[in-house]
C-alpha cells in the first residue's frame, strides 16, 4: 500500500487533507513552546529507545574504518568477497554472519552499509526539504496565478504512485548515469518533495497574516527578504520536524529500489542491494535464512529508531494528548 | 455539492495529461536509438533495421508530434502493444487489476476488523497495557520493509515448513482456471471458485493469497489503528459522552452506541484511501510473492523501458487515486453533515 511504500509526509498530507484546514492552526505555535515538546521527547521512554537505536547507528557509521577495515582502502565500499562461488556460506570464524551470493562478507556490509543509510538518507531528505520548501514556501507567499499552478503541479506528481514514479526514473536514468546510488536519490528526490511543498504552504499562509509581518511591510522591507528573514523562520518548525523524521522512510524505498535492481550495484556496502540476493535463494531460505535475517534487521532497526522519535514527537506537537491520564 | 463534484471531476483530465506529459518528458532522457530498442526483442540483423524502426515509430520527430500521435491513438481506445504483458495494454489492465484487487480485498478485510478493535480497545484502556502493545505491534509493522517481511514470510511458511507456496495458483489449478469448464467471471480466483462451485480451487488460490495479504495487513495495520485510538480518544473526551456516563448508562453501552459511530467518521475516510494505496502500491509485495498483479506487471514494465504499460499503468492509477479520493470526500461529507464542501 501506499503509506509503506510512500515517504511519510505524502501519506499525510493525502490522508489528511479533509481535515487539514482545522489542523493547520495549532500546527503554528510561538517559539517557546519547541523546547517544551524537547523536553517531553526527553522524558518519554519511547523516543529514548528511539535516539539510541539511531545513536547505535551514528557509532557505527563513525567507527566503521575500525570494526570492518577495507581491504582495499581507497575503495571502502566495495564489500569483499571470498571467493566466486554462488551458495551463500553460513556464519563462521572467518564471516562473523555468513557470506551471501557470490562470497559477499554479510558483516561488512551492514557495517559499511550503515554509512550509506546515512547518506542516503541525509542528501534525499536534505534536497526534498529544500525544494518543497521553497516551493511551497514562494507558492504560498506570492499566492494568485504563482500558487495556482505550484498546486496543480504538485496535484499531478501527488497523482503518480510514488515507487512506481521513481522506479520509471531509475530506470530511464540508469541508461544515462552509471551510479546507481545517484540515479536512486534523484530519482526519490524527484517525487519525494510535493508533500513538504503542501506541509510548508499551510504555515507560511497562517504565519503571513501576522502582525510582524505587517509591520516588515511598513518599514518597507521587500518580498524576498520578509519571506525568508521574517516568514519562514517562524513557519519552518513543522517542515523539519517532519522532514528530519522521513530519513528512516528514506532509507526503506531507497532499499526497495535496491532490492528491486536499481539502486545500487552488486557488491557496494547498501542494506538493500544486500537483500536482493535473497530473491534467487527463495525456496532454500530455511538454509539460507542468514542472507535475510542479518540484513533484514539492521534495515529495520534503523528505520525503527527513527519512527520510535517521529512518533513521541507527534505526540509532543499534538496538545490533545498532552497530559492526558485515562479517559 | 454538484457543483463541487463536477468541478472536481473536471480536474481529472488536467492531471492525466500532465501525468502522460511527465512521463513522456523522463523518456526523453533516453535518444532515439535507444528508445527504439524498446521495440525489438533481438539484436537487429542489418544495421538499417533500427533506423526503420524510428522512421515507424516517428521516434526522431520533435517531442510534441511524437506526444500529439500518442494521445491521439489513446483517445481512440488504443493504449499500445504490452511487450511485458505480451498482449494489448487495455487487455493487461484487465486480466492483472483483478488479481490486484483480490489481494487487496483479502488483505483489508483484516485490516479494517482488527485495526478499529484494538485501535478502540486502546482508546479505552488509554496508556493502558493494551495501549503500549498496540502501539510497539503497529510502530513495528510500520517501520518493517515490506521485502523483508515477505522474505521473512516465505522463508518459514515456504522454505522451511512447506505449507504456503508462492505464486497466485497451483499448476493443476492453474490449468483448470483457464480450461473452457470453468468461467471466468471476475477474473478474481476466490471469487470465480465459489461461483463455479469449486472449492478445491477456492482452497487452493487461498493458500496462495494468505502470506501476501498476511503481509499487507500487517505493514498497514498500524494507519487504521492509529486514527481509530486517537479519533476514539478525542471522541471520549466529548461532553455528550459524560452526560451518557452521567444518567447512568453501563460503559458497554457508551462505548458502543454513543462514542463509537460518531468515532468511525475519520477511520471510514481513511479507509477508503487505505484500500486505494492498496490497489496503487503493491509493487514490491507482489513482485516478492511472485503474485502477477497490476504491481507485478508494473514493476516489471519499468524495469523492461516498456513505456507503453508505464504509461497506461500510471494513467489508469492516476485515475482511480483522483476519483477515490473525491469518493472519500463526498462520503466525508456525508457521514458528517458538520462538514459542508466548498
Amino acid at each position: 500500500m501506499a503509506a509503506v511504500e510512500k515517504p511519510v509526509s505524502q501519506v499525510n498530507t493525502t490522508l489528511r487533507r479533509p481535515v487539514a484546514r482545522t489542523e493547520a492552526a495549532h500546527l503554528i505555535r510561538p517559539r517557546s513552546r519547541v523546547p517544551e515538546s524537547l523536553r517531553i521527547l526527553l522524558r518519554n521512554p519511547v523516543s529514548i529507545a528511539g535516539m539510541l537505536i539511531v545513536l547505535g547507528f551514528v557509532i557505527v557509521a563513525i567507527l566503521a574504518p575500525v570494526l570492518a577495515p577495507p581491504a582495499i582502502p581507497s575503495e571502502p565500499f566495495q564489500i569483499p568477497r571470498d571467493g566466486y562461488q554462488a551458495e551463500p556460506r553460513p556464519p563462521s570464524a572467518r564471516h562473523l554472519l555468513g557470506t551471501t551470493q557470490g562470497q559477499y562478507d554479510i558483516y561488512y556490509g551492514i557495517v559499511w552499509g550503515t554509512r550509506t543509510a546515512f547518506e542516503i538518507g541525509m542528501i534525499v531528505t536534505g534536497l526534498t526539504v529544500l525544494i518543497g520548501g521553497t516551493l511551497g514556501a514562494v507558492s504560498a507567499y506570492a499566492g494568485g496565478m504563482v500558487d495556482e499552478v505550484v498546486q496543480r503541479i504538485v496535484e499531478i506528481v501527488l497523482a503518480f504512485p510514488f515507487l512506481l514514479a521513481a522506479l520509471v526514473l531509475a530506470t530511464v536514468l540508469a541508461a544515462k548515469i552509471h551510479n546507481g546510488l545517484v540515479t536512486g536519490m534523484i530519482a526519490l528526490t524527484a517525487f519525494g518533495w510535493p508533500g513538504y511543498a503542501r506541509l510548508i504552504r499551510g504555515d507560511v499562509l497562517a504565519v503571513k497574516e501576522r502582525e510582524f509581518v505587517l509591520a516588515a511591510h511598513c518599514i518597507g522591507a521587500r518580498g524576498p527578504r520578509i519571506l525568508f528573514r521574517h516568514i519562514l523562520p517562524n513557519a519552518m518548525y513543522s517542515l523539519l520536524v517532519v522532514g528530519s523524521l522521513d530519513i528512516g522512510t528514506y532509507v526503506l524505498t531507497f532499499a526497495a529500489l535496491s532490492f528491486l535492481g536499481l539502486g545500487a550495484e552488486q557488491g557496494y556496502a547498501d542494506w538493500g542491494q544486500l537483500l536482493s540476493f535473497a530473491r534467487n535463494w527463495i525456496p532454500d531460505l530455511a538454509r539460507f535464512w542468514y542472507i535475510v535475517v542479518f540484513p533484514g534487521a539492521a534495515l529495520l532497526l534503523f528505520v525503527l529508531g527513527w519512527n520510535l522519535i517521529g512518533d513521541a514527537f507527534r505526540d509532543a506537537l499534538d496538545p490533545k494528548m498532552r497530559g492526558i491520564r485515562g479517559a | 455539492m454538484t457543483q463541487y463534484i463536477i468541478r472536481r471531476l473536471l480536474i481529472l483530465p488536467i492531471v492525466l495529461i500532465g501525468l502522460s506529459v511527465l512521463i513522456f518528458a523522463m523518456l526523453q532522457a533516453l535518444d532515439p536509438v535507444e528508445r527504439a530498442a524498446l521495440y525489438v526483442t533481438s539484436p537487429p540483423k542489418n544495421p538499417s533495421a533500427l533506423a526503420d524502426i524510428i522512421q515507424k515509430y516517428g521516434l526522431d520527430e520533435p517531442i510534441y508530434l511524437q506526444y500529439v500521435h500518442w494521445l491521439n491513438r489513446v483517445i481512440h481506445g488504443n493504449l499500445g502493444w504490452s511487450k511485458t504483458a505480451q498482449m494489448p495494454v487495455l487487455g493487461a489492465l484487465v486480466n492483472y487489476f483483478p488479481a490486484t484487487l483480490e489481494l487487496a480485498l483479502w488483505s483489508f478485510i483484516p485490516i479494517i476488523v482488527i485495526g478499529v478493535w484494538l485501535g478502540i480497545q486502546a482508546a479505552i484502556h488509554h496508556d493502558g497495557i493494551i495501549d503500549q502493545f498496540a502501539r510497539v505491534f503497529s510502530i513495528i509493522g510500520y517501520s518493517f520493509p515490506t521485502f523483508v517481511f515477505g522474505l521473512l514470510m516465505l522463508m518459514i511458511f515456504y522454505a522451511a515448513l512447506r505449507w504456503l507456496p508462492p505464486g497466485r495458483l497451483s499448476d493443476w489449478a492453474t490449468a483448470i482456471v483457464y480450461s473452457s469448464e470453468f468461467h471466468r467471471y471476475t477474473g478474481m480466483n476466490t471469487l470465480d471458485a465459489l461461483l463455479n462451485n469449486r472449492l478445491d480451487i477456492f482452497g487452493d488460490a487461498l493458500r496462495h493469497l494468505v502470506l501476501p495479504a498476511l503481509t499487507l495487513a500487517y505493514v498497514n495495520w498500524a494507519l487504521i489503528l492509529r486514527v481509530t485510538r486517537s479519533s476514539m480518544l478525542d471522541v471520549i473526551r466529548q461532553d455528550y459522552i459524560t452526560v451518557a456516563r452521567a444518567k447512568g448508562l453501563p460503559e458497554r453501552l457508551v462505548t458502543n452506541r454513543h462514542a463509537r459511530p460518531n468515532a468511525m467518521i475519520p477511520v471510514a475516510t481513511i479507509g477508503g484511501l487505505l484500500l486505494v494505496g492498496l490497489l496503487n502500491g503493491v509493487v514490491i509485495t507482489e513482485t516478492v510473492f511472485n503474485y502477477h498483479g497490476m504491481g507485478w506487471w508494473a514493476a516489471n514494465a519499468a524495469l523492461n523501458f516498456d513505456a507503453v504499460s508505464v504509461l497506461g499503468i500510471t494513467l489508469f492509477d492516476g485515475a482511480l487515486l483522483i476519483l477515490a479520493n473525491l469518493v472519500v470526500d463526498v462520503m466525508y461529507a456525508y457521514l458528517d453533515p458538520r462538514i459542508r464542501l466548498a
